[in-house]
């Protein structure tokens, strides 16, 4: 199937991540008269012109698209709220404001199909940009204090953000835990017959780094 | 981001499943089979009633479809119960997709593993079964045979190897990344031995995404 990410690559491909985050309900006013949908995922309508209801974000898009509706975008898609979070994202060198689980794929989906529901649409792009710009700064300045002695951290990311860093922290982490685990290493790479002189080579490896 | 600030543990999976609580339908339940499939590095248990009954689902959904195309129903209508069978079939597929992955890259370790090996279903077990003896031949036939006797076995390096050590096998011991469903204080893990080896040596946090409730 061609959505599917490499095994040996981040767990989740990005298609994958918008495909989780299509699931994500929001609230449409549908401009055509449809009796209730009995889907697998859900049941959804009866849609009537003109009465709000909640679908997932693919039957959104997909209304949308056909000119059947329009998107309600969420409350934090406005310019107040956005302004507010960036601020607050700019004040903290540390903490992460909260934002929906799928906000990167969440506002990506809805510039892309449904630009014209969204009041001051070129505002608040821009404004998710910068929050997203100073986002994954601060990830990336936090890495860097990823040491030998980190054994847990606590954050408060997004789907996207975690799926982008995980490969390389968890793959840190643990290049760290067997640098400092001698024992380990001789396990992984030395066959047997090779581990006794190792023990004696190690002595003045370790001086040298004194 | 504060490294080493705050400290927590979480449940094995708790990134993958923190839709439990809420899910019921079959749709969400697959979803969830799929995403813990995906980020678990051994195999699970194959989930027969629910791939069972997702595959009954999608067929009564194919005729209902084909139901409405000879009524004459919207085409709209339509195009949604596709879309919607389609995202369900996606799942599906991926769901097996990987597990078949998962069989192929760790197949002699599944095989002399016999937890591991009642997971399969009945298809997947004569799947392992074809892959390991095509797999054997092939190595017999293309390196194994040519070597000296006591390199022979494609399981060991050589006969004093008193381990299987050329069977690959998933690596449980690892750091994971997982989002909490609840907010956890403060949660102590005060060497990496007990952060590493709670809950059945896999999926043991290091590094924890925090979320509270929403």
């Amino acid at each position: 199937m061609s959505g599917q990410s490499d095994p040996r690559g981040s767990t989740f491909s990005a298609a994958e991540l918008e495909f989780l985050a299509e699931d994500e309900t929001i609230e449409i006013v549908p401009n055509l008269r449809m009796e209730r949908l009995s889907l697998i995922c859900g049941d959804f309508g009866p849609f009537r012109p003109q009465i709000a209801t909640q679908v997932p974000i693919w039957l959104a898009v997909a209304l949308k698209k056909r000119g059947k509706c329009t998107i309600r975008p969420p409350d934090w898609m406005s310019v107040e709220k956005l302004t507010q979070v960036l601020e607050a994202e700019r004040d903290s060198a540390s903490s992460f404001e909260a934002l929906p689980f799928h906000y990167v794929e969440i506002s990506r989906l809805l510039f892309d199909d449904a630009r014209d529901d969204i009041p001051d649409v070129y505002m608040v792009r821009s404004l998710i940009e910068d929050i997203k710009d100073v986002r994954f700064h601060k990830i990336g300045t936090g890495l860097e204090k990823l040491s030998s002695r980190t054994y847990a951290m606590k954050l408060n990311l997004s789907a996207m953000e975690v799926n982008v860093i995980r490969p390389f922290v968890t793959g840190g982490l643990e290049t760290f835990y067997k640098l400092g685990n001698p024992d380990l290493i001789q396990e992984s790479s030395d066959r047997p017959e090779h581990r006794r002189p190792q023990p004696a080579d190690r002595g003045p490896r370790r001086e040298l780094r004194r | 981001m504060e490294s080493g600030s705050d400290k927590g543990t979480g449940g094995s999976s708790a990134m993958d499943d923190y839709e439990t609580l809420i899910s019921t339908t079959d749709a969400d339940l697959l979803k969830r089979s799929w995403r813990n499939e995906k980020a678990s590095p051994e195999i699970l248990q194959f989930e027969s009633s629910l791939v069972q009954r997702s595959r009954e689902q999608i067929q009564l959904m194919e005729e209902t479809v084909e139901e409405f195309m000879n009524n004459g129903e919207d085409p709209l209508t339509v195009s949604l119960y596709q879309m919607d069978i389609d995202r369900t079939m996606f799942l599906l597929r991926s769901y097996l997709r990987i597990r078949l992955q998962k069989i192929e890259k760790f197949m002699f370790h599944i095989q002399k593993t016999a937890e591991l090996w009642t997971r399969l279903s009945r298809q997947e077990q004569k799947f392992a079964k074809r892959s390991i003896e095509d797999t054997k031949q092939h190595l017999d036939e293309s390196v194994l045979s040519k070597l000296p006797d006591r390199y022979k076995s494609h399981l060991k390096q050589s006969v004093i190897s008193e381990e299987d050590d050329m069977v690959m096998e998933p690596k449980l011991d690892a750091f994971v990344i997982c989002r909490s469903r609840k907010f956890l204080g403060g949660l102590p893990v005060d060497d990496r031995k007990s952060a590493r080896h709670v809950r059945g040596g896999y999926l043991c946090t290091s590094l924890q995404v925090d979320k509270t409730t929403s």
